[in-house]
């Protein structure tokens, strides 16, 4: 568990070398893997620790709420890859005590939820308490690696189940279109939700609506910021309709 | 005396064992001695109230044998008439309404049975001669006897309950008939010293029931407040061994037995996969949905939701391709959206088999107002509508046609990122 001292290459953020999903190209992420089943870390490690073939480097383990704060606070990494279920209080535990890591702004710490969980109270709970994306462990071990690098630039990860969850929590909310458009979804946020939901890649969703791959990018990361800001009590209706909180 | 004990244990099995006296806890007016009287031989239950309530003229022989019954005869299901003849306390005895008449039905009967019984008692009181002496008691002593009453109705309730399992009685309800009840026999009882005595020493008559009552709670109070402790402890405990030996049958059912198959079929490794996401699937239904288990429902899906979830499981067993489903909104199911739904499956199936090996097939659907929208997508090699032979009629006729037979679309194209994506849309019909 070394810490390198050496200089964060900053990430190249031309999209071809994005797209391919592995091999270098100028990239490079500091990981820390938190997560209670030690079979699941050394399999993680193993799909995208070889640094030299990935750009991932794994600084750190934890295995509980308590281990997480420290390796976190000891190593500053730029990604933590994040299980929800985890002893001592969970991954929004994690978060909550990792607040002003978060809001750093000269090297602020993102959360990438990786969790076997799929409900909606998981997921909508992790991301509401401040983790930039959400996927499920099903996830293979090129697009895990993508999903690194577009948190580590502050985009936001859905996986299309998420992507489902807050199309239904925000569809519920929108039928009365009322105050501001802060908690609503734009059309184009919308749409760009729906391919997610549908299975496309971000790459995908930008042909298909001739848009660049960042302006799906930025909508994905406003539809994270309005479900993060969402007080509407509409949207707590919701929640607990479902028994989520 | 019957064993009053196996009643609240067995209540279910035992309550059809025919030849066994138990009170009615249906349908009852006071103690439910004389339905269960009636239901027990076979009588009407108007003729076994008439009779008690002639017995209760000779003398008050008629409260004395229904207080002996009230007493030695537990409470049961057992031994209801079908037929309920009067309509003051006409409720159903169905498996769910039985439920519903201990929440909102016993005050009603029991208003109408003291009301009676107040009746009754005027009467007697006009009717029999006893001498000046003895006709003082008797107030005191009917007033004991509606306190009694009181209070005894309130445990055959609680005891009812506890079949039941109605958990939301009104404890504060409950609290306040035993107080009524107590209130009435120390008026009553009180009463009698009274009069025994002079109306002067009322004064010290009171004090000395009132120490008496409070030495008895003082004394037999701890035991009292451990024991209920104690009740309600092992009763969650029970609950408890419930819910865990629920959980063991279940993982021992399903999971053991998968991971049995999949030690025996270790090289094959499609198969391990299927069995393991049959199992996976399984096991989220049993975790997260517990109303529902899964698999002791219907087959018939109830919903948009569950018919989608169902298809894909049903192809993801059949074809071994993992099928991801994310379902916005729901609807209830019509014909049309049943067709849309066959057409939907129809589409899975054909992505499992030709567009499987890329990754898994993703299926997508979502209400919206009027309109359903399935999509499913696979990451094959793709698919020319135009480069198959005219004779096929998958695609054309279970899908397209189907769709638009029913008036609605299906589209087939091909995506940016390789493989085949097939939407279908479809209003729903306007009865929904």
């Amino acid at each position: 568990m070394s810490d390198p001292t050496e200089a964060n290459t900053t990430p190249s953020a031309a999209e071809p070398a994005r797209s391919t999903g592995g091999g270098p190209g100028g990239r490079h992420a500091r990981v820390v893997l938190v997560d209670d089943h030690r079979m699941f870390r050394t399999g993680v490690q193993a799909e995208i620790g070889r640094t030299d073939e990935t750009g991932v480097e794994v600084v750190g383990e934890a295995a509980d709420v308590d281990q997480a704060v420290t390796v976190i606070t000891a190593t500053r990494p730029e990604v933590v890859l994040l299980d929800v279920h985890l002893p001592g209080g969970g991954g929004v535990e994690v978060l909550r005590r990792c607040a002003p890591l978060m809001a750093d702004a000269e090297r602020p710490v993102r959360f990438l939820a990786l969790s076997v969980s799929d409900a909606a109270e998981d997921v909508i709970g992790v991301i509401r308490g401040g983790a930039r994306g959400y996927v499920t462990k099903t996830i293979t071990g090129a697009d895990l690696i993508d999903s690194v690098f577009r948190v580590q630039e502050g985009d936001a990860v859905f996986s299309p189940r998420l992507a489902g969850f807050v199309l239904d929590a925000f569809a519920s909310t929108d039928a009365p279109p009322v105050d501001e458009d802060l908690d609503r979804l734009t059309q184009r946020e919308r749409e760009v939700l729906r391919l997610i939901a549908r299975g496309y890649a971000y790459k995908e969703i930008a042909k298909q609506l001739f848009i660049s791959v960042k302006t799906v990018e930025s909508h994905v990361s406003a539809v994270l910021r309005k479900l993060q800001l969402s007080n509407r009590h509409e949207l707590t209706r919701w929640a607990t309709a479902r028994r989520l909180v | 005396m019957p064993e009053a004990a196996a009643a609240p244990l067995a209540p279910l099995t035992e309550q059809r064992s025919p030849r066994k006296l138990y009170r009615s806890s249906d349908g009852r007016w006071l103690g439910g001695v004389a339905r269960g009287l009636a239901g027990h031989l076979g009588l009407p239950v108007v003729w076994v109230r008439l009779v008690f309530v002639g017995l209760f003229m000779a003398d008050g022989l008629g409260a004395l044998l229904y207080a002996a019954f009230w007493f030695f005869v537990p409470l049961g299901v057992g031994g209801v008439g079908e037929q309920r003849s009067l309509s003051l306390v006409s409720t159903e005895t169905s498996a769910d309404g039985r439920r519903r008449l201990v929440a909102r039905r016993p005050d009603k009967g029991q208003i109408v049975a003291l009301l009676l019984m107040v009746v009754v008692a005027m009467v007697f009181v006009g009717s029999v001669n006893v001498g000046n002496g003895a006709k003082a008691y008797l107030w005191p002593v009917v007033l004991v006897g509606a306190g009694v009453a009181l209070v005894w109705r309130q445990a055959d309730n609680a005891r009812r309950a506890r079949w039941v399992e109605v958990g939301r009685r009104k404890r504060t309800l409950s609290l306040l008939r035993a107080a009524a009840g107590v209130v009435l026999v120390t008026a009553g009882v009180s009463g009698v010293f009274v009069l025994q005595g002079s109306a002067a020493h009322l004064g010290s008559v009171l004090q000395a029931a009132l120490a008496v009552l409070v030495g008895i709670t003082l004394l037999a109070g701890p035991y009292l407040v451990r024991m209920t402790q104690d009740l309600s402890e092992e009763r969650l405990m029970r609950i408890r061994a419930q819910e865990r030996a629920e959980v063991a049958a279940h993982v021992h059912d399903s999971v053991l037995h998968t991971l049995t198959l999949i030690q025996r079929n270790a090289e094959n490794a499609g198969e391990v996969r299927r069995l393991a996401r049959a199992q996976e699937r399984d096991l989220r239904t049993w975790l997260y949905k517990p109303e529902g288990t899964g698999k002791d429902e219907a087959d018939e899906p109830a919903d948009l939701a569950d018919a989608v979830r169902g298809n894909a499981a049903e192809v993801e067993d059949k074809h071994g391709v993992p099928i991801e489903v994310v379902v916005v909104g729901n609807c209830p199911l019509d014909e049309r959206i049943g067709a849309q739904m066959q057409a939907a499956r129809e589409a899975m199936v054909n992505a499992a088999k030709y567009g499987g090996e890329g990754g898994a097939v993703q299926v997508y659907a979502e209400v919206e107002g009027k309109k359903v929208f399935v999509s499913v997508r696979d990451r094959g090699p793709g698919f020319d509508l135009d480069g198959i032979p005219a004779d096929r009629m998958g695609v054309r006729e279970s899908i397209i046609g189907r769709m638009e037979r029913n008036g609605g679309t299906a589209r087939l194209r091909a995506v940016p990122g390789g493989g085949t994506e097939v939407e279908l849309e479809m209003e729903r019909a306007e009865t929904s």
